[in-house]
């Protein structure tokens, strides 16, 4: 992810010749100043909302972190008028349906990209590249409504952490494909030519030399897609409402989760429930930042760069 | 370069294979976090030793294993608080409740997926989408299913007012408010209920649940049923009338607190958390208070509709009955009279012994609900007795 | 790494050499492993068409019953009363919602978002390029819930009297009326402001790819001329970056029609015999805000059906913008290469 900087502020010409531009007049530098100040304005209004953010959600919800019992126990017998406990019973939830919603959708991600890089052209392909750009555009609400139309109203099955799971898979393949895909376009060609004139055969090729020269790259994208879809809530209020009560069967019950921990109390005004709002958002956010540096970090040591 | 980007720094000094190693590591650490399964359900304050019988309080019978129940959302904080109340007592036994509505926890328990149901209303008689739920349900069980009233939740018509700590309405003009027919607080028709009270010329800002909701259709039908000619709308799940949405119970009393002016109606104990004014209301025999108190006697007032141990009850809310406070959602839980699995109705049948004694009603009535008054309360608890 | 927004410009450009996947099916001929393996491969592919073929065709399935029960017409009626004996539904007031916030996301994203990404390419000093643009990324990590609940905590409160100002001073036009009610933060605009914020870093990094690979031959051309930067940047990276902006805006689009909690959390629905209005200060449910509000109480198939129905008319809506964008794309390629 190179910028090109090759036109800097330093190098650009001070003075200018007549040419196709006309003379250099106020009006002109004025116009040029204007643009260089709302260009800055510009970015430091975005960063407001981020800023802002942060902010609002440290103060009010930091305390809550800081309670060894937010990482140890469960809202199980706590109401909405009553302090303590904590949200490890969300945390795990999340973390749980994370990690199976990863295990699903990685290979399935990983193999498609493999399969428009590696293998496909023609038709097949470029139906299946128009449909992971769709599969990008659903809404989250929409596949949680899918596989709620397939898993309760056509199986009459319960609502259980699975169903999330399947929900959440739908969004992060897309991710996991495009991301995927593009490390493994990097791989010089030259290194496949290399493994085939070896007489390797082509699928050893590509998981010996193609996928793990891309390995870093891969696994930055995934940790990514994991982010992005940890902070979605839409399909969760679909398919698997809060409880407060720690649940790990990922197909029995309910399992409580960061995102419906907040949106179960964010009507409510009772302070601890207001306090454990901010703090299940603070949690979720420092997650989701975490996976994210990750991600970043390891994408720095990828062999293979845009 | 160097100074600003200690990342791409450190990477110069790493070689291929901690790179790899490093990435694994990571997705494992992830994974482990995940599934390591730490943490507890127990909270400090209910560290009971567990035993059957404590001496501290009543006894309950205990039972090991798990009980799951389904249904309205409207009896769920109570149905928590008893199930944890229960588990206290007895570690061994674990209540599941699935909030995901009256309807929904019919149909599982006449499908046998849940052990009994929580409803906001009786097994219906007559046929709704071509099935009896009554007749389904015998069929489920073996035998009749009886509803069993356990939680009452009164509904309050909360206001924010400045300055006015005691407003009368009758059921006519809280159908004119809701209807949007009187729009401002110093309305004449307000006034005349409220002598000796100084309005404001405030406009009045109803408030209404936009998900669907019993709270909105026990209310419509109090509407319905005390002041048929102010009120058009049929009894519903979802609003009929004016004024502005706000989703869940915690929902509208929020925008009540945060508008002045505001009204909605919501469960007794959002309003009590949120300090919003709570309307005593007129039926024709003078104003009510909404207390334990009035909402027990307008329970133990309500007609039988089902026979002998089958306790459904009618509500009347058009009740003249003095200091009796008539807008109430009784919620039941719906049981097996005679269950396949006997071990099965045995815990049931303890756990619902708890539900209904004294002390699991007077921990529920700290959070807004009402206990069931005494001679109810009886007649359930003999109910219970008769399950097998 | 924009593949934290889901979506790169690097995918849609042709092969960095031109050519096309390495033919070596002569290395593969024949071999157990390269069967199973390349079958897996366009299995995995296979699948992803079979999943959003069966999103379609399961949604469509759900919602025809309902449609046929309904008294009403689905498109036209402005009434939500899914179930009973004589269900009525239409999607009117849905789809002005979704529409209205969307459209006044765009407005405020698109620009804002554009000069974002000139800044990054075209102004930042080279030390702070890379970290604005992480920044930006880091909007995007934000969960939507927690954007709701901001912006109903405390971004909202600040937003009244922005409503009353523009009452005042605009308030003739039936646009921009507003009464007092609902509240600020529970109006179209403001959740409209707060999506605007959430497809900010999606505009951005779509248009920083395409405004860094303006060729620098381009650039330099402008200022040899004798431009000044901004007359470089309106005569060589703008008209450069147009479609890579085009689709950027409609997949920031795409974005915002299907965006849930955030919306969920702040608008204010209206009553059922509330007259219809223009205006941005009214209240209002979207899409995705009805069905996610409702979700608890799905207790028939022909309610269920109704909700899958709306769900399935937001699927269109997205499936169309998406496709869109894709075009604007293909288009860019063509021209382009």
């Amino acid at each position: 992810m190179s910028t090109l900087t090759t036109v800097d502020d330093a190098t650009a010409p001070q003075t200018r010749v007549d040419g196709s531009f006309g003379g250099k007049s106020s009006g002109r530098a004025f116009k040029d100043q204007l643009a260089r100040v709302v260009m800055w304005t510009a970015f430091f209004v975005a960063l407001i909302p981020l800023v802002w953010i942060l902010a609002a959600t440290f103060v009010k919800g930091g305390r809550m972190l800081l309670d060894i019992d937010w990482w140890t126990v469960s809202q199980s017998g706590i109401t909405a008028r009553r302090e303590g406990g904590g949200a490890v019973h969300a945390i795990q939830g999340t973390l749980i349906q994370a990690g199976v919603t990863a295990l699903i959708s990685v290979p399935i991600g990983v193999l498609t990209a493999v399969y428009l890089v590696e293998y496909g052209r023609g038709r097949l392909a470029k139906a299946v590249s128009f449909m992971v750009d769709i599969l990008t555009g659903i809404p989250s609400i929409v596949a949680g409504l899918f596989i709620y139309a397939l898993w309760v109203t056509t199986f009459n099955f319960q609502r259980v952490g699975f169903a999330v799971c399947l929900a959440l898979t739908m969004l992060m393949i897309p991710t996991v494909v495009r991301s995927t895909e593009e490390m493994l376009k990097l791989v010089p060609n030259e290194l496949r030519e290399a493994s085939y004139a070896l007489g390797v055969p082509k699928w050893k090729t590509i998981m010996k030399v193609v996928v793990p020269t891309a390995f870093s790259g891969i696994v930055t994208g995934i940790l990514l897609g994991l982010a992005r879809v940890m902070g979605e809530t839409a399909p969760l209020i679909i398919l698997g409402p809060y409880t407060p009560v720690i649940a790990t069967n990922l197909f029995d019950g309910l399992m409580p989760t960061l995102p419906t921990m907040i949106y179960q109390n964010y009507p409510e005004s009772l302070q601890p429930s207001v306090d454990r709002t901010w703090g299940a958002a603070l949690t979720l956010i420092l997650i989701i930042f975490i996976l994210n540096l990750l991600g970043r970090f390891i994408g720095r040591f990828s062999k293979v760069r845009s | 370069m160097l100074g600003t980007d200690p990342l791409l720094f450190f990477e110069r000094f790493c070689t291929v294979k901690i790179q790899r190693l490093g990435a694994m590591a990571s997705l494992a650490l992830v994974g482990s976090i995940a599934l390591a399964g730490c943490g507890s359900d127990n909270t400090s304050d209910t560290t009971d030793s567990g035993s059957g019988d404590n001496a501290s309080s009543a006894s309950a019978d205990c039972f090991e294993g798990t009980l799951n129940a389904e249904g309205s959302s409207a009896q769920k904080n109570a149905f928590e608080e008893v199930a944890a109340g229960y588990k206290a007592k007895c570690s061994g036994a674990q209540v599941n409740y699935n909030p995901s509505g009256s309807g929904a926890g019919i149909k599982q328990f006449i499908a046998g997926q849940v052990d009994f149901a929580g409803s906001d209303s009786a097994l219906k008689t007559e046929p709704k989408d071509g099935v009896v739920e009554a007749e389904a349900a015998a069929k489920a069980c073996g035998s009749p299913a009886w509803n069993l009233p356990m939680v009452t939740g009164p509904i309050a018509i909360a206001y924010n007012l400045e300055g006015v700590d005691k407003l009368v309405l009758t059921p006519a003009v809280a159908a004119d408010i809701f209807s949007g027919k009187i729009t401002t607080w110093n309305d004449p028709k307000i006034a005349a209920i409220n002598e000796g009270v100084e309005l404001p010329a405030t406009p009045i800002k109803p408030f209404f649940r936009s998900d669907e909701s019993g709270t909105t259709e026990n209310f419509t039908k109090y509407l319905k049923a005390a002041a048929p000619e102010n009120w058009a709308g049929e009894p519903a799940k979802s609003w009929t009338g004016k004024g502005e949405g706000k989703a869940k119970s915690a929902g509208v009393a929020e925008g009540v607190k945060s508008t002045p002016g505001g009204i909605t109606y919501v469960e007794w104990s959002y309003a009590k958390d949120n300090d919003l004014g709570v309307a005593q209301v007129d039926n024709g025999a003078g104003a009510v208070e909404l207390n334990s108190e009035s909402v027990g006697k307008a329970v133990a007032t309500a007609e039988q509709t089902g026979t002998g141990n089958d306790l459904a009850l009618k509500l009347d809310y058009a009740t003249k009955e003095p200091g009796a406070y008539p807008i109430n959602l009784v919620t039941y839980e719906i049981v097996c009279s005679k269950g396949k699995d006997a071990e099965k109705q045995k815990n049931i049948k303890a756990f619902l012994k708890y539900f209904a004694s004294e002390e699991a009603q007077k921990t529920i009535e700290e959070i807004g609900y009402a206990p069931l008054p005494a001679e109810v309360e009886k007649k359930v608890q003999t109910a219970i007795d008769a399950i097998s | 790494m924009s593949s934290i927004t889901g979506h790169s410009v690097t995918d849609e450009l042709p092969h960095d050499d031109g050519r096309p996947p390495l033919d070596a099916d002569k290395a593969g001929t024949g071999r157990l492993g390269d069967r199973i393996f390349g079958g897996l491969a366009t299995g995995s592919g296979i699948f992803v068409i079979a999943l959003v073929t069966l999103v379609g065709v399961f949604l469509i399935a759900q919602a025809v019953p309902s449609l046929l029960n309904n008294n009403a017409n689905f498109l036209t009626s402005r009434e939500w009363v899914p179930s009973g004996t004589d269900p009525r539904f239409g999607i009117v007031d849905l789809l002005w919602a979704t529409v209205v916030t969307s459209i006044i996301a765009m407005l405020i994203a698109v620009p804002l978002g554009v000069s974002v990404a000139l800044f990054i390419t075209q102004y930042a000093p080279s030390w702070l390029s890379r970290p604005a643009a992480a920044l930006v990324d880091l909007l995007a990590a934000v969960p939507s819930i927690v954007y709701g609940f901001w912006g109903l905590k405390v971004a909202g409160d600040y937003f009244q009297p922005v409503a009353k100002f523009t009452d005042t001073v605009l308030g003739w036009l039936p646009f921009f009326e507003w009464g007092g009610r609902p509240s600020a933060k529970s109006t179209l605009a403001f959740a409209g402001i707060i999506l605007a914020i959430m497809i900010l870093p999606i505009v951005t990094a779509i248009s920083r790819e395409v405004f860094s690979q303006v060729p620098t031959a381009h650039k330099e051309g402008a200022l040899a001329l004798g431009a000044t930067k901004w007359e470089m940047i309106r005569t060589a990276v703008l008209p450069f970056g147009k479609p890579g902006v085009i689709s950027a805006a409609m997949l920031g689009l795409g974005r915002a029609l299907g965006e849930t909690l955030a919306v969920t959390l702040l608008l204010s629905a209206l009553n059922p015999s509330a007259p219809f209005s223009f205006s941005i200060f009214g209240g209002g449910e979207t899409f995705a805000s009805r069905i996610a509000n409702d979700a608890g109480e799905f207790d028939s198939p022909q309610k269920t059906g109704a909700y899958i129905a709306a769900g399935l008319v937001l699927f269109i809506l997205t499936f169309i913008v998406n496709a869109a964008a894709r075009v604007v794309i293909e288009r860019r390629k063509a021209f382009t290469e």
